[in-house]
């Protein structure tokens, strides 16, 4: 045995020879014997009560299975923090993509003309659709407030802080919805058997979210339900929550049919019926000494949750708590609240709240230099958290990060001061405007608080017949890599060949529960799990003297195959110096954090107002990277993704409704519109992750909205404070700005009319 | 999806995919993806969007790169198609395939097959290409989990490995 073979390595992807050669089995790739295909039929309006639903006599209706509320056996809900949402709408309509009838019919042909000719009569309520409605109260949509969840954190003495201040600098910053558009739609197949149960295979991240949910819905014990994930096609957060709801329809058909039923949503009915990314509205308040110097803030962060609870107050949570950025407040208060809508539920989404507030944080910190009139970098650098002081929620930083030194790196690394002077002196000439953009920012791994107490993950490791091991997790691979690194942990542990450990499918008949694929938890937390159920497999054969203390990856397999098939199990325990209140918001409330300087280089086209990135540096420390390609893929990725975030995803709403729910019209970046995304590393390790590893696949959402924003409010001298931010935006600031002038005056020249 | 079965009847379509010749009874409006997917169990080829923005189901008709969305199958008659699934020989990868997989081009999984048959065609029509030629090249098909660098590598790899 040698150290570090296996982690640290680039192995060949677990499963990737299936992606490049076409064999991976993704849902809409599974048929079943007499299979039916499912399709939902939705309210057209946004709130309102249902009259009356007819059939109009333009299909053959005895052809077809016909799936109402009242045939739901057990709760008419989709379990999940709470039961408010309904899997069919009975009378009340709350958005105006609620799911009200199901249809299956063998001809999926046949599915669309159904679902035009039933025919529904509302009355209709008077619907709200944006934050501010929401908050006036004029209509009662949700509880007796309209607020799912509210959380106050507080720190120190606000007020007079505020008193003592040189300076108090306010502003508002607002974030659009986001789709998460992995490529594969969402999609279910359902079975059912009257001795069985329900069994599901499905396009998923969360087999155990979905699992409950289809218990209560069904009202069947745990051993007559099982949930199959298949290989999943992107995620993103969009298949945490949702599976639930589509395997709850699928489910529905299958029973009242008695065959099994596959429902795959296409492009459209998945970008308008399925989750988003929250709408936000953050307010800072923040009193500066007049050094640049953070005294004391307010932070109001408001998120749109649409119509149900679904994920958000946990959303809400991991937004709140990363208000504050990677700096020492000495005080701070922030106010969270989240308020219905009635628009779809918007749910998980790669960052959780925590993009939305960070691009508030990170503008702010420009904003903030620019008052002063010192630079970006000085105002990070002397408010920067340091280890030893505290924050928001007085957690103590334990990590010995130096973040005044990832800035520096940061900003050599994108040659940030030469080109911040090109600019400025190119910019006065030109009619396309370059500029240069910070931000700074830290993601925490892994579910808040005592969330992952409240898990109390359990892990497998298991030897088989021919000597191989198998990881048993519930966690799933989705794109970013659970497979191979779970596997590499198991081999490093063991001392054997990545070759020789395999992984289960993810199944809840076969696997135990891991937790949700979701936070950057896997890694972190389910990783350190199977390190210890598999050093507890090799300590069983040690003990049972089938194995000696220095051994071969063959000697390794000769014991397990003379010790016969066994199986050790790891359950989470929570690390004595992390304490958390939940009641006042205070204390651990991540086990560890990632942290990450970014900067962002654009050019702003005058001429058709859109903006390029040029050039992209991340600079992250995550702990050991157990991986480099598939590391470095997950931060290019959130990267781009992020580029979308602020430069082109536009939902277009039209009365709760997503308009242009097509490629078409909602567009993501291509090929042709990434810059070079440089990614580099910083590596201190981690106490409580496998390996040193902490959690790294969100991390990347949160910095480029702000880096690019900044860099734009550089290259053009005005302030931008809202995103996505398209060319049209832009265009309406500039006109809108009376000191500048929409078109340079060098460029008119050019300018054809 | 249109209800086919109303307004047309079906007929025999003959043509090749992967170098076999097929024929199947189908509508002539059929989208040649279905016909490849449900028809022939080619389900390597992947449905994105349905309408030709996502490229996923991109596959080679005749050496030429089209989305089998938005073809009917009957424009494919006589023609050679080639899917993701006549790309390896004998259990050996093809050298963008093995590319995706050493440079981390494949993420999910669920653009790969149209992503390759892209790159295959970029190849085939410029052998050695810059990074502005792969990033064209590529540009109409969408990937939602790499950002394209990983993708791009691989392509420049697999360019190098093919014509060394």
């Amino acid at each position: 045995m040698s150290n570090d073979r296996i982690v640290g390595k680039s192995v060949p992807r677990l499963e990737g020879r299936d992606k490049v050669t076409g064999a991976s089995r993704y849902v809409d790739d599974m048929e079943l014997p007499g299979m039916l295909y499912g399709a939902t039929v939705r309210s057209r309006i946004a709130r309102g009560k249902i009259k009356s639903i007819g059939f109009r006599p333009v299909v053959n209706w005895d052809e077809f299975v016909v799936v109402t509320a009242k045939d739901i056996p057990g709760k008419n809900c989709i379990a999940l923090i709470g039961d408010d949402q309904p899997c069919l709408a009975e009378e009340l309509i709350n958005h105006p993509e609620e799911p009200i009838l199901l249809l299956a019919h063998s001809d999926r042909n046949l599915l669309a003309k159904a679902v035009e000719a039933v025919s529904i009569e509302y009355d209709p309520l008077p619907p709200i659709f944006t934050i501010e409605e929401s908050e006036t109260l004029s209509e009662i949509i949700w509880g007796a407030d309209n607020i799912f969840k509210s959380y106050l954190i507080e720190k120190g003495d606000v007020e007079s802080a505020f008193k003592n201040a040189d300076y108090i600098i306010e502003a508002e910053y607002t974030t659009g919805a986001q789709e998460q558009l992995y490529i594969e739609n969402n999609g279910m197949i359902a079975s059912f058997d009257p001795q069985q149960g329900v069994t599901v295979w499905g396009s998923l991240q969360c087999p155990y979210y979905v699992h409950k949910a289809l218990m209560e819905l069904c009202g069947l014990p745990e051993d007559r339900v099982r949930v199959v994930q298949m290989e999943t096609g992107g995620a993103f957060g969009g298949k945490e929550e949702y599976p639930s709801m589509l395997a709850a329809h699928a489910t529905l058909l299958a029973i009242k049919s008695g065959k099994p039923v596959k429902i795959v949503y296409d492009r459209m009915e998945d970008m308008a019926a399925t989750t988003k990314r929250h709408p936000s509205r953050t307010r800072h308040r923040t009193a500066v000494s007049k050094d640049g110097k953070i005294l004391a803030g307010v932070i109001d962060f408001t998120i749109d949750g649409g119509a149900y609870k679904t994920l958000t107050p946990v959303v809400l949570s991991r937004g709140a708590l990363h208000a504050g950025g990677p700096y020492y407040w000495p005080s701070v208060r922030i106010r969270a609240k989240s308020v219905a809508t009635n628009a779809p539920p918007h749910g998980a989404f790669r960052g959780f709240g925590a993009p939305q507030s960070l691009f508030a944080m990170e503008r702010h910190m420009d904003f903030i230099a620019q008052t002063l009139g010192i630079s970006p970098i000085e105002v990070r650098r002397r408010n920067f958290l340091k280890p030893g002081q505290t924050t928001t929620t007085e957690q103590v930083i334990q990590e010995q990060i130096d973040l005044g030194k990832l800035l520096d790196r940061a900003l050599e690394l994108a040659d940030y001061r030469a080109k911040k002077e090109t600019f400025a002196k190119e910019s006065l000439t030109g009619n396309k405007k370059k500029g240069i953009g910070i931000a700074a920012f830290l993601h925490g791994a892994g579910f808040t608080g005592s969330g992952e107490r409240y898990l109390n993950s359990l892990v497998g490791v298991e030897t088989c017949p021919d000597g191989t091991v198998r990881v048993l997790v519930s966690s799933t691979e989705f794109g970013q890599g659970t497979k191979t690194v779970l596997c590499q942990i198991a081999a490093e542990a063991l001392g054997v060949r990545y070759e020789d450990v395999g992984i289960a499918q993810p199944d809840t008949q076969k696997v135990p529960n891991s937790g949700p694929t979701v936070a950057s938890r896997t890694i972190m937390v389910v990783g350190k799990l199977v390190h210890s159920a598999a050093l507890a497999i090799q300590q069983t054969l040690r003990s049972s003297g089938l194995l000696g203390e220095v051994y071969s990856p063959e000697e390794f397999r000769a014991a397990c195959r003379q010790h016969g098939v066994f199986r050790s199990l790891s359950r989470y325990q929570q690390a004595d110096n992390i304490s958390w209140d939940e009641e006042n918001y205070r204390g651990a409330a991540y086990a560890a954090f990632a942290w990450a300087v970014y900067i962002a280089e654009v050019t702003v086209d005058l001429t058709s107002y859109s903006v390029t990135v040029d050039d992209f540096v991340c600079l992250q420390e995550v702990g050991r990277v157990l991986h480099p390609v598939l590391a470095a893929g997950q931060i290019i990725g959130g990267v781009a993704q992020g580029i979308g975030f602020a430069l082109y995803e536009k939902v277009i709403w039209d009365k709760g409704r997503m308009k242009n729910g097509q490629m078409t019209n909602y567009i993501i970046p291509t090929s042709a519109d990434i810059p070079p995304i440089r990614v580099f590393f910083e590596e201190l390790g981690n106490l409580h992750g496998a390996f040193g590893a902490k959690g790294i696949g969100e991390l990347p959402m949160d910095g480029p909205a702000p880096a690019i924003v900044n860099a734009v409010t550089d290259a053009l001298g005005i302030s931008f404070n809202s995103i996505p931010m398209l060319p049209e935006d832009i265009f309406e600031a500039l006109m809108a700005n009376g000191s500048q002038e929409p078109m340079p005056a060098s460029a008119a020249g050019d300018r054809k009319r | 999806m249109t209800d086919l079965s109303e307004t047309a009847a079906k007929s025999d379509i003959s043509f090749f995919v992967n170098g076999i010749a097929v024929t199947v009874h189908a509508f002539a409006m059929e989208r040649l993806i279905d016909v490849l997917r449900i028809r022939l169990g080619l389900t390597g080829t992947k449905e994105g969007c349905g309408e030709g923005e996502c490229g996923s189901c991109s596959v080679l008709v005749d050496g030429v790169l089209v989305n089998s969305c938005l073809i009917p199958v009957m424009q494919a008659s006589g023609a050679h198609i080639t899917t993701i699934e006549g790309l390896a020989t004998d259990q050996r990868l093809h050298a963008l395939q093995q590319a995706f997989l050493d440079c981390g081009g494949a993420q999910c999984g669920i653009c790969t097959p149209g992503m390759i048959l892209a790159a295959i065609h970029l190849l085939n029509k410029i052998p050695h290409p810059a990074n502005a030629d792969i990033r064209e090249g590529l540009s109409g098909n969408l990937c939602r989990c790499t950002g394209y660098m990983q993708i791009f590598e691989a392509v420049a790899d697999a360019a190098r490995r093919c014509r060394p």
